[in-house]
């Protein structure tokens, strides 16, 4: 849909925070992308994967260690932390709060709106193997999972490459 | 004034949410129609015009009134 060569026409975007305030402007920036008629992937990988897990999942991993690790990370978006300030929740609820108050968007609906708008969302196989993360504890609508050649190749096909 | 075929109510709605709402109503309307996209958020002063160049549809004129932003866009 470009009109001249200049005009980008596909996004990847590299999803490697869990943290809050980083979803919000992958997930803006994926919708915006969308709206202007981009190709947009959205690679997810090591601690990007976490918000991909399912809500009311509470913990994931399949030993010790990838569930104190799960546990760390709360598997959710909507459980999602801030990257600094945290302060165990408070500094994401008032974050949230702040976006509600100017009518800004949880990144948690804004990520349905990139699966409307044909997003591609692509969970890291690795990360999954890596985390004891299983498919069936992932929210609907995801691509595939995939591994970083697959990123690479959308990578090299786009103008614009982000690692978020 | 330009005859209106849809308007878009984008008013108190933040980034990215004008655009989207634009894209999604740009979808609605025909070739030539245009589209009234009514936004209070400052950034959509350079966003609106900057969606249409991206995509190819025409920014025939915009306008503010009071705190509203208004972008009058012929579907290419």
């Amino acid at each position: 849909m470009s009109t001249d060569a200049d005009t980008p026409d596909s996004m990847t975007i590299i999803a490697f925070s869990g943290d809050l305030d980083k979803l919000w402007p992958t997930m803006i920036l994926s919708s915006t992308g969308a709206a202007t008629g981009m190709d947009v992937t959205v690679f997810f990988t090591f601690w990007g994967l976490f918000p991909l897990v399912k809500d009311d999942v509470r913990i994931t991993g399949n030993d010790s260690m990838t569930k104190a690790l799960a546990g760390m990370n709360a598997p959710g978006m909507k459980k999602a932390k801030l990257s600094k300030l945290n302060m165990g929740g408070s500094g994401a609820w008032m974050m949230r709060k702040v976006a509600e108050k100017n009518n800004l968007m949880p990144p948690e609906d804004l990520l349905d709106i990139c699966k409307d708008m044909g997003v591609k969302l692509w969970p890291c196989q690795m990360t999954m193997d890596l985390m004891g993360i299983e498919p069936d504890q992932m929210i609907d609508g995801l691509g595939q999972p995939v591994g970083a050649a697959t990123a690479l190749q959308a990578m090299s096909k786009s103008q614009i490459n982000l690692f978020i | 004034m330009t005859d209106v075929n849809k308007t878009v109510d984008a008013k108190g709605m933040t980034c990215p949410m004008p655009v989207l709402m634009t894209a999604k109503g740009i979808k609605e309307i025909g070739e030539g129609e245009v589209m009234l996209v009514e936004a209070t958020d400052a950034g959509a002063r350079s966003d609106i015009p900057a969606w249409a160049t991206q995509t190819g549809n025409e920014l025939i004129d915009s306008a503010e009134d009071g705190d509203v932003l208004k972008f009058y866009i012929r579907k290419k």
